[in-house]
């Protein structure tokens, strides 16, 4: 059985969609960040792999691309002692709380 | 690049990629393994990914080459033409000699 | 957290809510940690922006009207690309030119993550980086194409180059029929981002508009 995220010759019947997803700014953004943190030495492209490779079959396949990257990297950033979960909890509660 | 290991095989070589799904990170799709191909470009070497995934300095470096496959060796039931081919960079520890 | 599977990929439902305010509070303490600035941030996005499949175009255009220049490409993608000002970064994968000709027809995918030659064409389509495409291409390259409506003839090698490791693979496509009158500019237009990975070829020119 292959990895999640190792897809060639899956069955698979859907057929390819052609729409273009126009980026929102927050993707664009954690687009970004991940080239500032790769620069930084933070992380490598492979282990942006490891982590999305890491999610379970049913939030790879129904997670959009951003949000796997936004997942793994709360991973890594997480595992290499950057920040805690926790704060990031806080964090998003602050955020809610400006935003209502 | 430092630690640089020679390259074992050549262009033209046969080679057959090695079988293995370690829980670990790694880039070789499953579909190629067990498989048979022909080396057909030697790019260098290159650190690890099985390495670096994990914060490593990925040396020693692995040579890595394109591999070239007859679709009809991959896939018994190939719908294209029996000339079409598949190609794809493995690291040479991937790789076996037949 | 995965509440409404959204099978597109597209995903803008509470996934996109929830991520993106886990990613908000990363980059806020990211910042205010002093790991770096909103301007590193917003630089970068600027940057990573600037690259689009008109720059890949220019290239390949002028590898059509100049034999030489076309053998320094295909021998030496990276040395060509600094020759008409395009530095990669030192930070990118290589890249390397493959010559799609009546004989052969070169397409990329990667079937594990979204591979792809970002420092000179910019960010994949959303297709690309899609489960159908990274599935069906390596086992039905020809099935693949026709879903594109680009026709290939049964005597021409496919050849489906799955970008695993360190190289990234830009196209050239052929040079249409029909197009000797016409200039650099003009050929740089015949040539989409769908023609550079593969699964198009280049518009001819009555496809594209006078302007």
């Amino acid at each position: 059985m292959p990895k999640v995220h190792d897809r060639g010759g899956w069955p698979n019947d859907d057929s390819v969609d052609h729409s273009e997803h126009e980026m929102e700014e927050w993707e664009r953004q954690v687009d970004a960040l991940n080239g500032v943190l790769g620069d930084k030495g933070l992380k490598n492209t492979d282990q942006l792999r490891r982590a999305i490779e890491s999610l379970d079959l049913t939030t790879y396949e129904s997670l959009a691309y951003y949000e796997k990257w936004t997942a793994a990297m709360e991973m890594l950033l997480v595992e290499q002692g950057v920040m805690t979960t926790e704060e990031i909890d806080a964090k998003v509660a602050d955020l809610k709380q400006e935003q209502s | 690049m430092a630690g640089e290991a020679a390259a074992k095989f050549k262009v033209g070589d046969q080679v057959r990629i090695r079988v293995g799904v370690p829980p670990t990170h790694f880039r070789t799709p499953e579909y190629v393994q067990g498989k048979q191909g022909k080396i057909d470009t030697l790019w260098g070497a290159f650190p690890n990914p099985e390495s670096l995934a994990y914060g490593g300095d990925g040396l020693p470096a692995q040579p890595l080459y394109q591999v070239e496959f007859a679709q009809t060796d991959l896939w018994h039931d190939y719908k294209g033409s029996a000339s079409d081919k598949l190609l794809i960079d493995i690291y040479e520890h991937w790789l076996e000699t037949i | 957290m995965v509440e409404n599977g959204h099978h597109d990929g597209h995903g803008h439902g509470d996934n996109a809510e929830y991520y993106s305010l886990r990613a908000a509070a990363m980059q806020a303490l990211l910042i205010e940690k002093g790991v770096c600035t909103l301007d590193d941030i917003l630089t970068m996005a600027d940057k990573i922006d600037s690259r689009s499949p008109k720059d890949g175009a220019k290239i390949l255009a002028h590898a059509w009207v100049d034999p030489e220049y076309k053998k320094r490409l295909l021998a030496d993608a990276e040395s060509a690309f600094l020759e008409l000002g395009y530095d990669l970064p030192e930070t990118s994968p290589k890249i390397t030119v493959v010559e799609n000709t009546d004989e052969v027809h070169n397409m990329a995918v990667c079937t594990l993550c979204s591979c792809f030659p970002r420092a000179i064409i910019g960010r994949p389509p959303a297709w690309y980086k899609e489960l159908a495409y990274r599935s069906k291409v390596v086992v039905d390259p020809r099935g693949v194409l026709q879903e594109f409506g680009t026709a290939i003839d049964e005597a021409v090698q496919v050849r489906v180059i799955d970008s695993s490791a360190d190289y990234r693979y830009l196209v050239l496509p052929m040079r249409p029929a029909g197009t000797d009158g016409m200039s650099e500019e003009q050929l740089a237009e015949l040539i989409t981002q769908e023609s550079m990975i593969g699964v198009g070829l280049a518009l001819a020119p009555e496809n594209v508009r006078a302007s």
